[in-house]
């Protein structure tokens, strides 16, 4: 066995597993709040992906501008999607409300292709180019510094909902409801908020994963990907997000090199299936004892 | 309501057909289905074959989503079991289709029974991702198992045979598809008639409760597990060989996700919306193309925007439905079968 390429393997797919974190800490922060399962979570990125494109492909504008840009017109795609079509769902069946992400996944990848034509794209590279070592290892600059910016985010995210006000009325609203609204919490505003800042970690990621692999209007299947981390981690747990990003990110790259691209969604699934039987509620979820 | 309704007996209430109108209306229809095939012209004649295979895919895929309440993701997967086993019956045997079609419909269901194993522990939208991972070894096993499934390439099949009559043509394949979904559609509305059936409804309502009404859970669920996929089978088995070519890219999550689209706009947990909603979401792709084809005249450029058109489509119905018309199609059925009862009284 080669430790160094298994170290390199490794050490890529650990990286592209902190932008699962990151995606996946947008799905759960949508869950808690909401309790919606966010099927358009992939397709919100790849939104965020191709307004970036435009901006700085389209418009010439200076990548450091139009990642900002990028990233809150996501946001407020996912709050303009939480207003007008999960709003109304409030209080239907689960299966109503992810037909309605799946519904809307559809619509944004029509949208896309109407918008920028269903061809392969390429993001303009905005990231350095020089080959990032560690110790011997080395690591693909776009993924190294994808890598990178995304753990900042998640790092103010993680302070952001322990300390801030915002932060505890979210918390708050996902313990316990009627108690977070009798508090004088505004619980619409937080759910409105919950898809913002989903939808801004999502968009971020986006943008960075795009930078390294491409866009097309079949980006979207990452959401997949997103949805074996969550399960494993616990769909209400932000350590689990970050614990099974890093591992299924891991595990997708390894199971990519070692046995070929067409092995990389059944060795996830296959963990997805496991976690499923022996801890349904995932390894870090709360575990719901249901009653009549 | 219709005045003077009230049932005396048990069987009356349990009636299907509970006026001499609806047998009428219902022998017009089926004559108009017998007759079909020989006024049309040939795209008509293979739209009705579409919207056939269809109709049994969400008959089966009802009775598990809409009315077990179960989700499933995995409708494509388990339509692909049933096209690989008809493919692989009609290469390597000399079955004629009947056999084929139900052995299809079998082992459909056995892989949908190892499916449903963990619905006893996994509900709900775990269910539906527990679903989607099978769909995910599904297509796996498809694009691996060269030596049975032909690998990426896919099996290409001779048409289906009964006393050495092949059924060549989409005309032919249509007096197989039809007559079969109409008898899987009256036997779905006939297990509904049963304690099975009942039970399925109750654990629909509240699972808990049907389990402490005495209802085993793991045996019904798996029940309605394994007579969904049978349905998906046997509708897996017509589309290879209406098709005569079966690849690992005819069965994509993309269909999985289409079929629990039509039982949704056609109405959860009614098997006319099921109908309805197989019809309407097979047909309207078609009816985008001739729209198509009627502006590329006028804008060049239309045939580029229709695959587009049909995604934000496709999206739109799914969302408006749900948040506008909840029951579906079926619901607009009634209402409009309903106006015409009371007319000219409103409501």
């Amino acid at each position: 066995m080669d430790w160094l390429f298994f170290g390199e393997i490794s050490l890529a797919g650990l990286a592209m597993g902190g932008l699962y974190a990151l995606i996946a800490l947008g799905f759960v922060i949508i869950y808690k709040a909401t309790r919606v399962i966010n099927f358009a979570i992939g397709e919100i990125m790849m939104f965020a992906a191709y307004l970036f494109l435009a901006f700085a492909g389209g418009m010439e504008m200076s990548p450091w501008i139009a990642l900002p840009l990028a990233v809150i017109g996501g946001s407020i795609l996912g709050g303009v999607i939480e207003k007008t079509m999960i709003r109304p769902m409030l209080g239907e069946s689960p299966i109503s409300v992810v037909m309605v992400t799946i519904g809307i996944a559809s619509i944004l990848v029509g949208l896309v292709e109407f918008i920028w034509t269903a061809d392969p794209q390429l993001l303009p590279n905005f990231l350095p180019r020089e080959p990032v070592f560690i110790g011997e290892l080395y690591l693909a600059p776009k993924i190294a510094y994808g890598f990178l910016i995304g753990s900042v985010l998640l790092v103010i995210y993680l302070l952001y909902f322990r300390f801030s006000r915002g932060g505890v009325a979210l918390r708050a609203t996902a313990s316990d409801q009627a108690a977070a609204y009798s508090m004088g919490i505004n619980v619409r505003r937080v759910f409105n908020m919950a898809w913002v800042f989903g939808s801004l970690a999502a968009s971020l990621a986006g943008v960075l994963v795009a930078a390294t692999g491409g866009l097309s209007p079949q980006f979207g299947i990452i959401g997949l990907s997103v949805l074996v981390v969550v399960i494993v981690g616990g769909l209400d747990s932000i350590l689990g997000a970050l614990v099974a990003g890093v591992f299924i990110g891991w595990l997708e790259t390894v199971a990519g090199a070692y046995l070929g691209g067409e092995y990389r969604m059944p060795a996830t699934f296959l963990v997805l299936a496991v976690i499923l039987v022996i801890r349904p509620y995932g390894l870090f979820g709360t575990h719901e004892i249901e009653r009549v | 309501m219709r005045i003077g309704d009230a049932k005396q007996s048990y069987e009356a209430d349990e009636a299907i057909w509970t006026s001499q109108t609806q047998k009428l209306w219902l022998g017009l229809f089926l004559l108009i289905l017998l007759v079909f095939p020989f006024v049309v012209d040939s795209y008509l004649l293979y739209l009705g074959c579409l919207v056939g295979i269809a109709v049994i895919s969400t008959t089966g895929l009802n009775i598990l989503t809409g009315f077990t309440g179960l989700i499933s993701l995995g409708q494509a997967g388990f339509m692909g079991v049933g096209a690989y086993t008809v493919a692989w019956l009609s290469i390597n045997t000399a079955l004629p289709f009947p056999v084929t079609l139900v052995l299809a419909g079998l082992m459909a269901a056995a892989v949908g029974i190892l499916v449903g194993l963990p619905s006893l522990r996994v509900k709900g939208l775990y269910l539906a991702i527990a679903t989607l991972a099978a769909s995910v070894f599904l297509h796996f096993i498809f694009a691996e198992w060269e030596s049975v499934t032909g690998g990426m390439g896919g099996l290409s099949l001779e048409p289906a045979h009964l006393f050495g009559l092949a059924f060549q043509s989409d005309f032919m394949m249509y007096f197989i598809i039809v007559p079969l979904a109409v008898l899987m559609v009256m036997a779905a509305r006939n297990v509904f008639r049963t304690r099975i059936g009942r039970a399925f409804i109750a654990i629909r309502d509240r699972d808990i409760s049907a389990e402490i009404l005495g209802i085993n859970l793991l045996r019904y669920k798996l029940m309605s597990f394994a007579l969904s996929s049978f349905y998906a089978g046997v509708a897996g088995g017509l589309f290879a060989y209406f098709y005569r070519v079966v690849t690992p890219e005819s069965f994509p999550l993309s269909m999985s996700i289409f079929y629990l689209a039509a039982v949704i706009v056609g109405g959860m947990g009614n098997l006319l919306g099921g109908i309805l909603g197989a019809a309407f979401m097979t047909l309207v792709p078609e009816a985008l193309k001739l729209l198509t084809a009627a502006l590329t005249p006028f804008y060049p450029n239309a045939p580029v925007f229709m695959s587009p058109m049909l995604e934000i489509i496709f999206g739109a119905l799914i969302v408006g439905f749900l948040i506008f018309e909840p029951h579906g199609l079926a619901e607009i059925w009634h209402r409009i079968r309903r106006f015409f009862r009371l007319w000219p009284f409103r409501n």
